[in-house]
């Protein structure tokens, strides 16, 4: 098992035939991912050709793509401006997982699509302005590069996409059931909580690393969840020890805001909450090294 | 981005919240004009408020009730040029005078851990609303407003009876706030803030004070937000950021930093701020981050060059570090721009800083390969993020 997505994930893409689509497009294909399909009015009955001798057809709507493949996962490359038409097409359609890589998407727009697919009830979103997640050797769902770690036991969840590719380096000779980046902007579709209960839950995962950031309180709940219902060891890294006071630092949703927001209050909370936090990704990376090496005596 | 009060007022206006007449000066004899126009319905009073993005204004006496224009035209030579809290003041506005009989509070925002808007309201104003939230948060009516359908009749009637008013006064709010919803809405606001609301002495709800911070993602459905930018305040080395299309914040320390991804970014200041502790410069002072500096994903050779040429100029910055873990970034790429950055810094006549390079991750191998071929001056190369940080504050305790 793994989270979220695993080898049963057939998976569409909307935007598949923009630039940044047929590149991503391209690596989740070479990763082993199913994907079976494309998404786009303009195009739909055409096919788009990728190496290895892939023919992918593009549909006119999710709704189309889905009838047709059975597909179960929506990644989304649409830019910013037609994010939310786009999102709403996806959770009208009743796709099952939404995962939103399009970063600078209006905050506005993040809290309709998000309070519409939470009303429906059908559609988990990941994101926006996120990595994907990848279940390395089953499947890979947005940018995350594949040949950075493979398959292991370690759940890995993260705002930050180049922190999230950096532990994976680290750990891997571990390896990794499932890797979710949730993306740094104040409204997300998926929370640490809802990753951290999910990796509770799968039996293929034995150690869970969390990364957070500077800015709103996510770590602090996540630290109240992980006291009460993950029984699985947690190792934590925050960033932005060292960031000012009302600056956005490149996250929309990284910044102190006065007294709250700051890294040194979401490592004390998470500490609390008996997570090992490293000061460094490498010194969180050396914390999980432990436990790891500890469970398999 | 924050606005200013008389900018946030004048969007109030345009989306038909009540407030008084108000105009801006930047100079004592604007101001002696302008309080004779917006004081002529409250008897010639007017009030004049220091312009600056920072709370403590009254404490810091940027704010001053002015009975006559002459009074203004003092008033604001004494308040324009003022430091509040590390803000000059460049700008006035002078406010009808009001007489106000109750002061209430009134906020919309984003509520981050609900993934929602969040109400927030009180019969209270006047005040902080921290100490408020802090000493009485039985006093501040906490109401969820659903995104998809806002501040209707309904939920601007569910707000006031939450905090408490009177029948009469609430049915006098509720169509303020379903004003302020469409400034929220209809603007793109991460925040819209009123206080004091107040209630005047002949029975009108008005908004005197407002705050308002506009989703800078949202650029694209507001040409006309672009107006909202405020260039003053902003630090040269950040305007020029600005121009280069870079993701920069300038910060006080002495070692500049480059790095793909805002996460790693953050890691990387606090990773060189932990290791400068272990140097010291002659003063006894430690080398710390000097900015912050995210080149993103497609980090190019001009980028890279953009990026190196901000941080060089930067006078502060005594060594530079490049942290860069190629994800979809190649890292030969990264090598290449640096090499090309050099290049184009030679040929602006402009002399390297030491430079500690630490490059990992996609194509590693051959991005150190172009680097140490190039053999560029001051440039070192060190494999681990934590050895850079620590290579880098120690060449710049060292630098004079």
């Amino acid at each position: 098992m793994a989270i979220f997505l695993d080898e049963n994930s057939k998976v569409i893409v909307q935007g598949m035939t923009g630039s940044e689509g047929m590149k991503h497009t391209t690596r989740m294909l070479a990763s082993g991912t199913q994907i079976v399909g494309g998404v786009n009015p303009r195009k739909a009955g055409t096919s788009v050709d990728f190496p290895g001798e892939e023919q992918i057809p593009v549909f006119g709507t999710v709704a189309e793509a889905m009838a047709a493949t059975g597909a179960n996962v929506s990644v989304i490359f649409v830019p910013a401006a037609f994010t939310k038409a786009a999102v709403i097409e996806a959770i009208d359609a009743g796709i099952p997982l939404a995962v939103v890589i399009t970063e600078g998407v209006a905050v506005k727009d993040s809290a309709e699509f998000y309070n519409y697919a939470r009303e429906r009830g059908t559609t988990r979103l990941i994101g926006p302005n996120c990595p994907g997640l990848i279940s390395p050797g089953k499947a890979n769902a947005g940018i995350i590069p594949a040949d950075i770690s493979g398959p292991g036991r370690i759940g890995l969840v993260s705002k930050s996409g180049t922190l999230t590719y950096q532990m994976m380096f680290e750990l891997r000779d571990f390896g990794f059931s499932t890797a979710v980046g949730i993306g740094g902007d104040p409204i997300i579709g998926t929370t640490h909580i809802d990753a951290l209960e999910a990796f509770q839950n799968d039996p293929d995962t034995d150690a869970i690393v969390m990364i957070g950031e500077i800015g709103g309180d996510a770590e602090e709940r996540a630290a109240a969840y992980i006291a009460e219902h993950v029984t699985k060891p947690v190792v934590g890294y925050v960033a932005g020890f060292t960031a000012p006071e009302g600056k956005t630092m490149g996250h929309a949703g990284a910044i102190v805001s006065g007294s709250s927001g700051t890294a040194a209050a979401k490592k004390e909370a998470l500490e609390a909450a008996g997570v090992r936090v490293g000061k460094t990704p490498s010194e969180a990376a050396a914390l999980m090294r432990v436990v790891m090496e500890g469970l398999a005596t | 981005m924050d606005l200013f009060e008389f900018e946030a007022r004048d969007l109030f206006e345009q989306h038909g919240v009540p407030v008084l007449a108000g105009a801006t000066a930047t100079t004592a004899e604007q101001a002696r004009a302008a309080a004779e126009i917006v004081g002529a319905n409250s008897g010639g009073v007017t009030v004049v408020k220091a312009q600056v993005k920072t709370g403590g204004r009254g404490k810091a006496g940027g704010v001053k009730v002015a009975k006559n224009a002459a009074e203004a035209h003092a008033y604001a030579e004494q308040i324009l040029g003022m430091d509040i809290k590390g803000h000059t003041v460049k700008t006035v506005m002078i406010a009808q005078g009001a007489r106000i009989a109750q002061e209430y509070y009134f906020a919309l925002l984003l509520d981050r851990a609900n993934r929602s808007y969040l109400a927030m309201c009180s019969k209270e104003g006047g005040m902080d609303i921290e100490t408020l939230a802090h000493e009485h948060p039985e006093k501040l009516a906490k109401v969820a407003v659903d995104p998809n359908v806002g501040i209707d009749e309904a939920a601007a009637q569910e707000i006031v009876a939450a905090a408490g008013f009177e029948p009469e006064i609430g049915a006098q709010i509720v169509p303020v706030l379903m004003s302020l919803w469409k400034v929220y809405r209809d603007e793109d606001a991460t925040l819209v803030e009123v206080n004091p609301l107040v209630l005047s002495e002949d029975g009108q709800i008005i908004a005197l004070d407002g705050k308002v911070s506009l989703d800078g993602n949202a650029g694209f459905r507001h040409p006309d937000h672009e107006k909202f930018v405020d260039h003053s305040k902003t630090d040269p080395l950040e305007v020029l950021a600005i121009e280069r299309d870079l993701n920069y914040v300038k910060l006080d320390g002495d070692v500049g930093i480059i790095g793909n991804g805002a996460g790693l970014v953050m890691s990387t200041l606090d990773v060189v701020a932990y290791a400068g502790e272990e140097f010291s410069h002659a003063d006894g002072s430690h080398p710390k981050p000097a900015n912050f500096l995210d080149i993103g994903g497609g980090a190019n050779a001009e980028v890279m060059a953009n990026g190196l040429d901000v941080i060089f100029e930067d006078k502060q910055v005594k060594a530079v570090l490049v942290n860069v873990f190629g994800g979809i970034t190649a890292c030969d790429a990264v090598a290449d721009g640096i090499v090309q950055a050099y290049e184009i810094l030679k040929s602006h006549g402009k002399a390297p800083k030491p430079l500690v390079v630490r490059l990992d991750g996609n194509n590693a191998e051959e991005g150190r390969r172009i680097l140490d071929e190039a053999a560029l001056p001051l440039l070192e190369r060190v494999d681990t993020m934590d050895g850079a940080a620590r290579r880098v504050a120690e060449l710049a305790a060292h630098v004079n």
